[in-house]
């Protein structure tokens, strides 16, 4: 028996470089604990403050990793499945921040809702781990752990609400459609491990660059999968059409929540794979990514101009932003990599903002999220008005606000390795785009409807907000430093 | 070299002033004072400028009060200011621009924040007239769009909502064009020196660079500004807005951000890419006269007093475009010498328009007859401002518009032929407009409009001696704009005519 056990050696684990995951998991299964032996219900303040406090210290962790790198450089560990990286430090404590930031809402929500248990701090906590994982993956089998964690967590957290029949809906739709794509990501990954003969990004890398293949089909095969696997959970068109209706029915603080954590997850374990894994082979991704992002920047600015709800007002507005980022990718260079960093970092905490605005306005049963709902609302409350108009703009763009950064930072990628018309295209797509952030805003300061109730702002909900519009124009004056972090994340990154 | 503290004041003190304005609200016309006090200092500060100004600083060829600051390198972002004669005089202009606004356009609907977005708007602008950087540039010429929108739509007419959204998305789409040129071309240029990236203008001047890339660049930059300057045919925006918008509102559009447009066109587009030149000149002269004549054409059928002066802007910018792409030193002289002339005339024609918006509720010009009687002094300076704008010699017009055609007849001969038949038509539709508007028998509510009052007069006077002043005495202005356009057009010449 002893001998047996002898002779699986463990690969060794530097455990600075998992304890963001251990961390959240164990908060997670702490929160499980103490549901199942407390003879009451775990309060709300009790629940959002033991999951506030695990992100707070995977926050901290970050800051470690970060000063670990600067003297010991990069590393990967656990069998080269997972890396220790900058661009995982970075993009870790932006899952980190969003997790906060999403919780804080949450808790307003649950109270309001009167939403007893755990369950949901529970399920984030899980769901943040896999998009940590997925940040951290160098592996395509540690990538789709990560990501059906991060999944299987989000589908129960869409059927939250069990009072709207959508929620279930959207629950399932997003169930099936995500488990496809599961299932098309995971046979693309076996297709790469039968042309390359590893699952291990780096060793992909390595085969890919020292060797011919005669007949690249089935990688080929396999690549296109994995690119399609991550355009569902990204919501590229064509991959993109849950989006809307998951982003409607769901929970609108989990709309906020998914909309970030899933787009830094997601982005980051793309990056990894096309550009670590895949980089030798961009001749042939990039054409298709091109396409990718011109139809997602271009349709989900149009098709966004027709809708009148706040939640897929954003869900295509989001679809918008994903065509962004994907320019970053397609750029596939190292400043396209700090910009797709840059992008997800700054646009994590704006969209946070914004759906905790909208969960605010959403009012008792989450209901009211029609368009109409905003009409005078930085009339009766200036403040709250106008921070979802620097939201918005954010959003749209302009410039003195983190948006305007991370678009510049994709573009000039793009531009750089010659994507002038394909930037164009982007660009516009954001012209497109303005107009719905744009009467929306208008709205806001109508003169009419001014005697509307007053929409409550709790404090946990009212500092998320101030803390997101402040990130947004404090970087978006400032941008220097997280250029730079950025920057040097990417120069740590190991290809 | 002057300190560049002068130019950071001069973005500065706005910004204080709205800040003080928003917290001044409490106080019933307390923001006002704020704004009106900030403009002042503004104004004051305009002044000074004007008379430190240097051309001759050495080694920084017609640039004065210049700085550099890197603020993001990754993304080669900089505060990076300097002033030359070109520039000296959109600051002159933004200056006179936010006092005569504040003091003749006054809103007392939500003022505090009114003026706080009329103080924004203005930091912004002088922004990107000391701007040395293209990006910095961009930042501040985007930037311009927001408050425009807010006073658009916040103070504006009944369709204000459709006017301003429609303005953003012309000029938001149209800029998208000049950030991807401002792009590549600093990226072109970092992969010929492999250095750092930078926009830095006077660096990026030295790009070296094909026909065909020129001639591209120019045409995105050209596309940008020719949708806020307006140039035909990028001008279908602009009557609805500047109808829309508040007096304020259409002051700042017409007479300040339009002259972002040229002064664009001129600083970035000639200035940066005199090979495209040559080539694109012969469209761009052809649009500039197809502007002078459809703007002319368009004003005789306007309908009401603010879409009359949206499309005499039209044919004026036509003018300014002329000389901007002409090549010629002398009509460039006069395209800057005009930008700042008409941006004062505008100011006196939409203070007049909305002084009698003010009393007759309405700029229909069906809705207006015979007022020269009631109200003597409103006629007499419309008359003064409509003969500046007409080009009567001893008055400001004449002074741009004649160097603008004899340097462009010089060059180009038909196009200064064609477009002096615009002068022409000037005189066609503003005289008309007047004699529907001013001569006649007053009846009804026309008939006792009160005139001027000493406030009102206060406000026009400025206007009135600039107009006057620079059509006598025009050499103070033309001794600071002339070095900096020598300056240029040396740039530009070995690829154009240069006389």
């Amino acid at each position: 028996m002893f001998a047996a056990a002898s002779s699986i050696t463990l690969p060794s684990i530097h455990y600075l470089a998992i304890l963001p995951v251990m961390i959240l998991v164990g908060a997670s299964l702490l929160l499980i604990f103490l549901t199942a032996l407390s003879r009451r219900k775990i309060s709300q303040g009790v629940a959002t403050s033991i999951t506030s406090a695990a992100s707070l210290a995977v926050v901290v962790v970050t800051y470690f990793q970060w000063r670990n790198l600067d003297s010991s450089g990069a590393s990967t560990t656990i069998a080269h499945a997972i890396v220790l990286d900058g661009f995982s430090v970075v993009a870790t404590a932006t899952v980190a921040i969003s997790l906060l930031m999403a919780t804080l809402v949450a808790h307003d929500w649950a109270v309001r809702e009167r939403v007893v248990g755990a369950e949901y701090q529970v399920l984030a906590l899980a769901a943040s781990a896999g998009a940590v994982l997925m940040t951290q993956a160098n592996d395509l089998v540690v990538v789709f752990l990560g990501l059906e964690i991060l999944s299987l967590g989000l589908y129960v957290l869409v059927a939250f609400d069990r009072h709207r029949s959508t929620s279930g809906e959207a629950a399932l739709k997003y169930f099936l459609l995500g488990g496809f794509a599961s299932a098309i990501f995971i046979y693309g990954a076996a297709l790469v491990y039968g042309a390359t003969g590893s699952t291990n990004l780096t060793t992909i890398s390595y085969f890919l660059g020292s060797n011919v293949l005669l007949h690249p089909g089935l990688l080929y095969a396999g690549g296109a999968l994995l690119i399609v696997g991550f355009g569902f959970k990204v919501a590229a068109v064509p991959f993109h059409l849950w989006s809307p209706d998951v982003y409607e029915g769901a929970p609108t603080p989990v709309t906020g929540f998914m909309a970030s954590i899933v787009k830094v997850g997601a982005f980051a374990a793309f990056v990894r794979v096309v550009i670590s894994a895949l980089g030798t082979q961009s001749e042939t991704w990039r054409p298709i990514l091109w396409v990718l992002v011109a139809l997602t920047a271009v349709l989900g600015a149009s098709v966004g101009l027709v809708q009148t709800n706040a939640k897929r007002i954003l869900a295509y507005s989001s679809i918008n932003h994903a065509g962004f980022i994907l320019l970053g990718i397609w750029a596939g260079s190292v400043r396209g990599v700090s910009s797709t960093l840059f992008y997800v970092i700054t646009y994590a905490p704006t969209v946070v903002a914004s759906f905790a605005i909208v969960t605010l306005v959403g009012g008792d049963g989450d209901e009211n999220h029609s368009i109409n709902a905003y009409r005078g609302l930085a009339r009766r409350q200036p403040w709250l008005g106008a921070s979802l108009t620097v939201l918005l703009l954010s959003q749209l763009g302009a410039p003195l606000t983190t948006g305007f950064y991370a678009k510049y930072s994709v573009l000039a990628a793009a531009i750089d390795v010659g994507g002038t018309p394909l930037s164009l295209i982007a660009l516009l797509s954001a012209a497109i785009a303005a107009v719905f952030y744009l009467r929306w805003s208008t709205s806001l300061y109508a003169d009419d409807h001014a005697d509307v109730a007053r929409v409550e702002v709790p404090r946990a909900t009212g500092l998320v907000i101030g803390a997101g519009v402040a990130m947004t124009l404090l970087f978006g004056i400032w941008p220097g430093p997280l250029a730079t972090l950025c920057q040097h994340a990417t120069l740590l990154f190991t290809p | 070299m002057h300190s560049s503290l002068w130019l950071s004041a001069l973005l500065v003190v706005p910004l204080l002033g709205s800040i003080g304005a928003l917290l001044a609200r409490r106080r019933a016309g307390l923001s006002y004072a704020v704004a009106v006090v900030s403009a002042s200092i503004e104004m004051a500060l305009g002044v000074v400028i004007f008379f430190l100004y240097n051309s001759h600083v050495k080694g920084a060829q017609t640039f004065d009060f210049a700085t550099r600051h890197v603020l993001a390198a990754p993304f080669g972002l900089a505060y990076d200011v300097a002033l030359d004669g070109i520039s000296l005089f959109m600051v002159e202009l933004t200056a006179i621009v936010v006092l005569l606004a504040l003091l003749g356009g006054r809103d007392k609907r939500r003022e505090p924040s009114f003026v706080a977005w009329l103080l924004i708007l203005t930091s912004l602008t002088m922004g990107s007239f000391v701007a040395h950087d293209l990006l910095e540039f961009f930042v501040f010429f985007e930037l311009t769009l927001v408050p425009c929108y807010f006073i658009i739509t916040g103070w504006g007419g009944k369709e204000a909502n459709k006017a301003a959204l429609k303005f953003f998305i012309y000029t938001f789409s149209a800029s998208a064009f000049l950030l991807i040129g401002i792009l590549y071309l600093g990226f072109a240029h970092q992969h010929q020196t492999q250095g750092s990236l930078t926009f830095a203008y006077g660096v990026l001047a030295s790009t070296a660079m094909s026909h065909s890339t020129a001639i591209w660049l120019f045409t995105g930059f050209a596309i940008a500004f020719g949708v806020k300057a307006p140039i035909w045919p990028l001008h279908t925006w602009s009557p609805l807005t500047y109808a829309e918008a508040p007096t304020a509102g259409s002051i700042e559009l017409s007479a300040l951000l339009a002259k972002l447009g040229s002064y664009g066109l001129l600083r970035f587009a000639v200035g940066l890419f005199p090979l495209a030149l040559a080539d694109v000149r012969p469209v761009m002269l052809t649009l500039a006269v197809i502007g002078i004549l459809w703007g002319s054409i368009l004003a005789c059928t306007a309908k009401d007093l603010k879409r009359f002066v949206a499309y005499s802007s039209l044919a004026q910018m036509g003018f300014i475009t002329l000389g901007v792409v002409s090549g010629s030193k002398i009509a460039t002289v006069g395209a800057v010498l005009l930008m700042f002339n008409h941006g004062v005339l505008t100011i006196g024609f939409f203070l007049i328009i909305g002084f009698l918006e003010r009393r007759r509720g309405s700029y229909e010009i069906v809705d207006l007859q015979g007022l020269q009687r009631p109200a003597p002094v409103l006629a007499g300076v419309f008359t003064i401002v409509m003969l500046g704008s007409i080009g009567l010699p001893g008055l400001s017009g004449f002074v741009s518009e004649y160097l603008i055609l004899i340097g462009t007849f010089a060059v180009h001969a038909w196009w200064g032929v064609v477009g002096a038949t615009g002068v022409l038509a000037a005189a066609v539709y503003l005289l008309w407009a007047y004699q529907r508007v001013f001569q006649g028998r007053a009846v009804g509510a026309n008939a006792t409009i009160p005139d001027a009052t000493a406030k009102e007069r206060g406000v026009l006077v400025p206007v009135v001696v600039l107009v006057v002043a620079l059509g006598v005495f025009p050499h103070p202005v033309l001794e600071r704009i002339s070095p900096s356009v020598q300056q240029l057009i040396e740039h530009v010449a070995p690829a154009g005519l240069h006389k």
